[in-house]
């Protein structure tokens, strides 16, 4: 166990490394950088810039000197909010959108293994029809329709009932993380309750159901004993990579809620060719996208004992 | 009543329709109707409703817990867009400002904010009117610049704001380890430019202080705009000791600045809010009606931005062409300016280019029709179609720069344009030219404007002409690179004289990005530069004028106006060309 826990965790520290390395070409090889400005500058204040953040240097040196910071822990500060260091905006900004994540992936995982089973229960019915018309469109909807729905939805009943019922935008309460935590979590749900469904169906045949079964014991036992755990397997293999995707994809939700998250950061960032928040945010995210695939593997062996790691 | 608990033997329950037999199957799946899926009754369905129940418990406590733990995070927005009570009036922003230290802001949002909480030596006042403002009078010689510091102008911890606090602002913007991208605008001050590039130390700049009243300006050159610039937030003061003690941290959060201006920044969390209120040490504070400016929100989205004044949160909302619609099912009142900048097609003059020559440039001027795109295309109301370089709101000798000298006018001629292409396919060696490359944008107004212009180059004049979309930082830069033929591009003011536009086009200019370059137009930059006479000076602006349509240095495309909506109780809200915009500092609350 401890082995393979190791040894997995050297595998994400060279996975991190690659994401690094590339993020630092990509960013590198399109035109314009983060000293390009509305207002061209002569040719002293340039050089007095890129000397100030290192620009000047050869390629090579520039990548050398970034990877020892980043061992370090130091990404530098922002070029395009000069007085922040990329270590504080994520520091500042990252528990938002971690907390946004959370709430739409609580929302998701119980949402999609209900749903999930109440389709396969309902299997064929009136239930599973509706549910999975709504699954399908869950999917299909990218998030900025949602998003952009969801909120013109708060204003109209807000209209309705001549009061504040739920914040249109904003952040700083429960009220204010409601909608754009289910909005957020919206997709994700759509996909995990059609995966908890065909892993239900699965189950529902199996052998030791129908011994259950046969045993007399009581459908709420059978349930939630022998088919909800088997059947969650494949939800929480794909939980893990679904917890960074919702922590990372919120910039749109992050936009329209004005909701101070990393993830406007992380795109905005791309936008100015602001290096170091590029980089930084990237290099966080992927480390934090192989950390949940890592903790997913183990956790893997504590809910099926048959599998078990070396 | 079944028992929830289902102690009752299981019963199948096969459905009538269905009709399945009872055999094992070895496969998984499909399950056979009428076996497995019954298995459930009603009873787990129950089962599994409760369980949902606790679920959705959970997920309350969860986020209880997770507010709880983000309660610094946010903006703490549970107002009302007014609060007649409070004096507080709640707005949004577009983004954070990304830079609060005077010597190195350069967009709108910083200004925006700097222009609340700081003031300069003069300031605009409602009536876009220079007025004094840390400097009670001045003198602006050709040689040198005066001002006398009113006594009662003081910093929000209290102490005097001195000229040494100007003169330490304005050193420091040109200190070259600064590399402030404003420092340019300094450069009128004797020595600025060479201290700037680092030929001179900064103690040889012209900025003296005699005493702490008094500040005494050696000019390079005589400046007829010089105290139009004193608004301008790079020559805002800074008080040397307080930045000295942030530690290089200055302007980054609320504590590290210090204010002398009408309000003081009391509450900054990155990204969420910023709350203004009133600054108590402000020497004109009793001008000041309101009691805090809260910014609430911080989203560039332009949807969100109008729900929430739908909502009632916010007290101000910009329109866009899409949002336009639904104001005015509404019946907002709505309200428009010119906010200043000018947009038009740059051409690349480098030589290597088609768009070098002039025959070219002439016929595509001849079927540019700015008015169709402004009132066909872009549909947007505020817009004005575009016509010269300069925009109509610029002042003249007495009137309007525009009205005393009218700009060229524009003629559409389809006819002659097809001659003058001849002409250019002639003297370029080309039976066909190859595509024009056409740098925009990307985003949907760019990308609309764009294709108009491909369609009305091909259909005109059967030129072929390729979109390049690019992000913004990419199009600068290949704008500064010479890669493409025509662009998209603006150009908005920095201080209230046709001059702000007039040297755009100087060969001189880093910011003539098309190299254009004239000795004719640089010689009326520069008399409008160094003359202190208004109508030389207009009459300078009227040559480079009529040079830029005459040349076909860029076509005029539009004015951009701004649509907005606005609370009805909010008055004396001020928007402007140049300068703080939008301005609080005169609004009041009304019932």
């Amino acid at each position: 166990m401890l082995r393979y826990t190791l040894k997995r965790l050297i595998q994400g520290v060279v996975t991190v490394w690659f994401i690094a390395t590339a993020t630092f070409l990509a960013m590198h090889s399109i035109p314009g950088d983060p000293l390009t400005s509305d207002k061209a500058v002569s040719e002293e204040i340039r050089k007095n810039l890129e000397a100030k953040y290192g620009l000047d240097k050869p390629l090579l040196e520039q990548y050398g000197i970034y990877l020892t910071n980043m061992l370090r822990g130091d990404f530098g500060i922002s070029f395009s909010q000069e007085n922040r260091s990329v270590n504080d905006i994520i520091r500042e900004h990252f528990p938002v959108s971690a907390t946004l994540g959370i709430l739409a992936i609580a929302f998701a995982g119980l949402g999609g293994i209900l749903f999930g089973a109440l389709t396969a229960l309902y299997r064929n019915r009136l239930p599973d029809i509706v549910i999975m018309f709504l699954v399908i469109l869950g999917i299909s909807v990218p998030s900025f329709v949602f998003a952009a729905l969801g909120q013109l939805a708060l204003v109209n009943l807000n209209d309705l009932f001549g009061t504040s019922v739920l914040p249109v935008a904003g952040w700083g309460g429960v009220a204010h993380m409601i909608a754009p935590s289910l909005v957020l979590g919206l997709g994700t749900m759509a996909f995990l309750t059609r995966l908890m469904r065909s892993s239900m169906l699965e189950i529902v045949n199996s052998d030791y159901v129908r011994t259950a079964n046969s045993k007399g014991l009581p459908p709420t036992r059978i349930f939630l004993k022998h088919q909800l755990r088997n059947a969650i397997l494949p939800v929480i293999t794909v939980l893990g990579p679904s917890i960074a995707a919702i922590t990372t994809g919120g910039f749109v939700v992050e936009l329209v809620f004005a909701i101070p998250g990393l993830g406007r950061y992380f795109v905005e960032a791309v936008q100015q060719s602001d290096y170091t928040v590029i980089m930084g945010t990237t290099v966080f995210y992927g480390a934090f996208l192989v950390f949940m695939v890592i903790v997913v593997d183990l956790l893997y062996g504590l809910v099926d004992p048959r599998v078990r790691l070396e | 009543m079944i028992s929830r608990l289902g102690h009752t033997p299981h019963a199948p329950r096969p459905r009538a329709a269905a009709g399945g037999t009872n055999t094992a199957q070895p496969k998984p799946q499909p399950v056979p109707p009428g076996t497995g899926a019954d298995i459930f009754n009603k009873t787990a369905g129950r089962d599994l409703l409760l369980l949902g129940l606790a679920a959705i418990a959970g997920f309350v406590v969860l986020m209880a817990v997770l507010a709880w733990a983000s309660e610094a995070t946010g903006g703490g927005a549970a107002e009302d867009a007014l609060d007649p009570a409070t004096g507080t009036i709640t707005v949004a922003l577009s983004t954070e400002p990304p830079q609060l230290d005077s010597t190195r802001a350069t967009d709108m949002v910083s200004g925006q904010v700097l222009g609340h909480t700081m003031e300069g030596l003069l300031r605009y006042d409602q009536f876009n009117r220079i007025v004094p403002g840390v400097a009670e009078r001045w003198e602006i010689g050709p040689e040198r610049a005066v001002f006398h510091l009113r006594p009662d102008a003081r910093w929000s911890d209290g102490t005097p704001v001195t000229a040494h606090d100007f003169a330490f602002a304005w050193r420091t913007a040109l200190a070259p380890a600064t590399a402030s991208e404003y420092a340019f605008i300094l450069y009128s001050i004797k020595n600025a430019q060479a201290a700037n590039i680092g030929d001179v130390p900064l103690d040889a700049v012209g900025i003296q202080t005699p005493d702490d009243r008094t500040l005494v300006i050696e000019l390079e050159r005589p400046t007829a705009y010089f105290d139009k610039l004193m608004a301008f937030p790079t020559f805002f003061p800074i008080k040397q000791a307080f930045y000295e003690g942030t530690e290089g941290r200055y302007g980054a959060d609320a504590v590290e600045l210090l204010y002398n201006g009408p309000f003081v920044i009391t509450r900054w969390v990155h990204g969420a809010s910023l709350r203004m209120e009133r600054n108590p040490h402000y020497w004109d504070h009793d001008r000041i009606r309101i009691n805090a400016i809260d910014h609430a929100y911080i989203t560039s989205d332009i949807n969100a931005v109008i729900n929430l004044y739908k909502d009632g949160k916010i007290a101000m909302a910009g329109l866009s062409a899409e949002t336009l619609e639904d104001a005015l099912d509404r019946r907002w009142n709505l309200h428009r300016f010119i906010d200043g900048s000018v947009f038009y097609i740059g051409l690349n003059h480098r030589p290597e280019r088609p768009t070098s020559n002039l025959n070219l440039r002439k016929a595509m001027q001849l079927v540019t029709d700015s008015a169709e795109l402004v009132y066909k295309v872009i549909k947007l109301p505020g817009n004005l179609p575009g016509e010269s370089l300069f925009p109509v709101w610029l002042k003249g000798v007495s009137g309007y720069f525009r009205q005393e000298y009218p700009a060229p006018r524009p003629v559409l001629d389809t006819h002659r344009a097809l001659e003058h292409l001849a002409r250019a396919k002639e003297e370029l060696g080309y039976d066909e030219l190859p595509p024009l490359i056409f740098l925009t944008g990307d985003n949907p107004a760019s990308n609309k404007q764009s294709e108009y212009f491909q369609e009305v180059y091909k259909s005109r004049l059967g030129l072929e002409v390729k979109i390049d979309r690019q992000i913004f930082k990419q199009r600068l830069a290949k704008m500064t690179a010479g890669d493409y033929d025509l662009v998209l591009a603006g150009w908005g003011p920095d201080y209230a004289d046709p001059l702000t536009f007039g040297d755009l086009f100087a060969s001189w200019n880093q910011n003539n990005r098309g190299r254009y370059a004239n000795p004719v137009l640089d010689e009326w930059v520069a008399v409008a530069q160094g003359s202190l006479d208004p109508v030389e000076r207009m009459e300078a602006f009227d040559q480079i004028q009529k040079i830029i349509h005459e040349d076909v240095v860029i076509l005029p495309n539009y004015e951009r106006g701004s649509v907005y909506v606005r609370d009805p109780r909010l008055k004396g809200v001020v928007r402007r060309a140049v300068g703080t915009d939008p301005d609080f500092t005169n609004a009041w609350i009304d019932g």
